[in-house]
């Protein structure tokens, strides 16, 4: 493997191990509130305490073991989104790409019209008539997703399509559910594991954004965005319970994002507008 | 030329039916919607003289009837909040918006354009290499977190700048940059690669074998070309600028519509966010029309397609 991304993929296993294990490395409780020990700066501040590493909420709660199960929070919705998502515009791509014709006219014109629309006013609309929740946000960020996916597929298929062995399945007497699933499939994965790495970051900034506007994950679980949201007011006497998970979030994002680029120049160099 | 606009006029009113049968259908997915827009301590009289108002009480596609025919009057219902119609507090409050975001636009596009046109011409060089960080460091960091971490710095630590509200000139430096920082990251990409096709293509080849100069090479031939495609893009663009938006706006209590719409979340005040969804709609609709028309204008294969 010459120049893997040895930094991000080093902070994306670190940060998996962080979610998988939470349990097991961190210090205290996410959730419990100990008030007597509430504002505890990090370590290395003056009046830091080796209890708290990285210091205490206002509730007493320890940044650390938040910023652990909040790894795990970005990771389950990650692969739930993802999933539910790029699965759905997978889908769509190929249907649209390989039937073609009206069918796909009508379901490209409706993913303009979803890429055209702030995908995040309905996610808040969402969580507004849904309630705040899991289901929701995965519901809510799958709207932002699903189009994009189903566009860059749907270009792929296009071209697959043109080539001998799908005429030859389609002459060998196949369905076009058949040739869909084993032939074209299986020619659009490289594309779909590129957006796949690709469109982490931009889940895990729609999910914290989404928990910091109060729309996403609900209190106390802590999520990364929420415990920004959290801190905010705070920034002038206890700046790391806000700046400290957002340092988190932008390394995370920026090695997904590394990460991906570096994928994409390997399995799919085609995709480089991306 | 007249064909064009009409078809994108036509795909924007789909657009805009399609955002308002979503909201319709979102606000009855969960019961009576009469619940969503009244306050929690409404009283008995007004739930059942709000239901018999907007037909609550009939079939779906009466009711869906009676929404648009109000939300063509440009009435979506009143705020819970503000106890007035919901469209009026979103004209309130739409002028402290388009006191940032256009200036913020400018200011991106002024930056990111020769950013991007240097980082093509000199590709692989040092101002390609540093402002290709920026860049992707520019898309990593999110912009709450950046609106934070700028008041830190310069209004806690140093003390320079306002962390909050509008009023004179200082107050728009951090709001500005926040929301900023992503588009000049995007923009810049983007110029950047259009920047590099157009400088590979035959048209460049033959002007540099005619003997022309550089200068004109680069601002005359290349740019034009190079920043097609940016208009091309913006409409994924405007999603971001939309967060963004809500998100800046809400870091620094600017009391723009972003602020109005995390307002809205907040206090569950669903009357309130239906009408800025919709509103919203309609904005986005119209300044996609005005960028389409400057499209179709600036580069004459749209134009005579059609």
């Amino acid at each position: 493997m010459k120049n893997l991304p040895w930094t991000s993929l080093f902070i994306i296993i670190t940060m998996l191990f962080m979610a998988v294990f939470a349990p097991v490395i961190s210090p205290h409780s996410p959730i419990d509130q100990t008030l007597a020990d509430k504002l505890i700066p990090p370590v290395w501040e003056e009046g830091g305490n080796a209890k708290y590493l990285l210091g205490t909420d206002v509730f007493g709660r320890d940044v650390l073991s938040r910023l652990f199960y909040g790894a795990r929070v970005s990771m389950i919705v990650s692969a739930l989104t993802l999933l539910v998502g790029g699965g759905v515009g997978l889908v769509i791509g190929i249907v649209s790409g390989y039937v073609g014709g009206r069918l796909d006219n009508l379901l490209m014109r409706i993913v303009d019209a979803a890429l055209a629309f702030p995908a995040i006013l309905f996610a808040l609309l969402l969580a507004v008539t849904m309630g705040q929740g899991l289901r929701t946000i995965v519901i809510a960020i799958s709207l932002l997703l699903w189009a994009r996916f189903a566009r860059v597929v749907r270009g792929e298929v296009l071209a697959v399509k043109q080539r001998d062995f799908v005429s030859l399945a389609r002459v060998h007497g196949c369905s076009p559910v058949r040739i869909m699933v084993t032939h074209i499939l299986p020619n659009v994965m490289n594309t779909f594991m590129v957006l796949l790495t690709l469109y982490v970051g931009v889940v895990i900034v729609a999910e914290a954004s989404l928990s910091f506007l109060g729309a996403g994950i609900p209190p106390p679980t802590p999520s990364w965005g929420l415990m920004v949201a959290e801190g905010r007011g705070k920034v002038a006497s206890a700046w790391w319970i806000s700046l400290i998970p957002g340092i988190a979030i932008t390394l995370v994002v920026l090695a997904f994002n590394l990460f991906g680029d570096w994928l994409r120049d390997r399995l799919d160099p085609k995709l480089r507008q991306l | 030329m007249r064909r064009y606009i009409l078809r994108r006029f036509l795909q924007g009113l789909v657009l805009l039916v399609l955002v308002a049968t979503i909201v319709f259908f979102l606000g009855r997915l969960t019961g009576n919607p009469a619940d969503l827009m009244l306050p929690e301590d409404a009283l008995e009289e007004d739930r059942v003289a709000l239901i018999e108002t907007l037909g609550l009480d009939g079939p779906l596609h009466k009711q869906f009837g009676i929404f648009l025919a109000n939300a063509l009057r440009g009435d979506l219902g009143d705020s819970i909040r503000h106890r007035e119609p919901a469209v009026d507090v979103f004209f309130s409050r739409l002028p402290n918006t388009l006191k940032i975001v256009p200036g913020t636009m400018a200011l991106a596009l002024i930056l990111a354009i020769p950013l991007g046109i240097l980082s093509a011409l000199y590709r692989g060089r040092m101002i390609d290499r540093v402002s290709g960080a920026i860049g992707v460091l520019g898309i990593a960091t999110p912009n709450f977190w950046l609106g934070i971490l700028l008041i830190y710095v310069f209004s806690v630590q140093l003390g320079w700048l306002p962390s909050a509200r509008m009023g004179g000139p200082q107050h728009y430096i951090l709001p500005t940059i926040t929301l900023g920082t992503f588009l000049v990251a995007g923009f810049m990409r983007l110029i950047r690669s259009s920047m590099l096709e157009v400088l590979d293509s035959e048209f460049v080849k033959l002007a540099r074998i005619k003997g022309l100069s550089e200068t004109i090479v680069v601002w005359k031939h290349c740019l034009r070309n190079a920043l097609i495609p940016v208009l091309s893009l913006w409409g994924v663009l405007m999603g971001g600028l939309v967060t963004g938006a809500i998100v800046t706006e809400t870091v620094f209590a600017w009391p723009g519509i972003g602020r109005l719409t995390y307002e809205a979340v907040i206090f569950r005040d669903y009357p309130l966010l239906q009408a800025v969804i919709i509103m919203d709609a309609v904005l986005i609709v119209i300044i996609n029309l005005v960028v389409d028309i400057l499209y179709a204008y600036v580069d004459p294969r749209i134009r005579l397609a059609e």
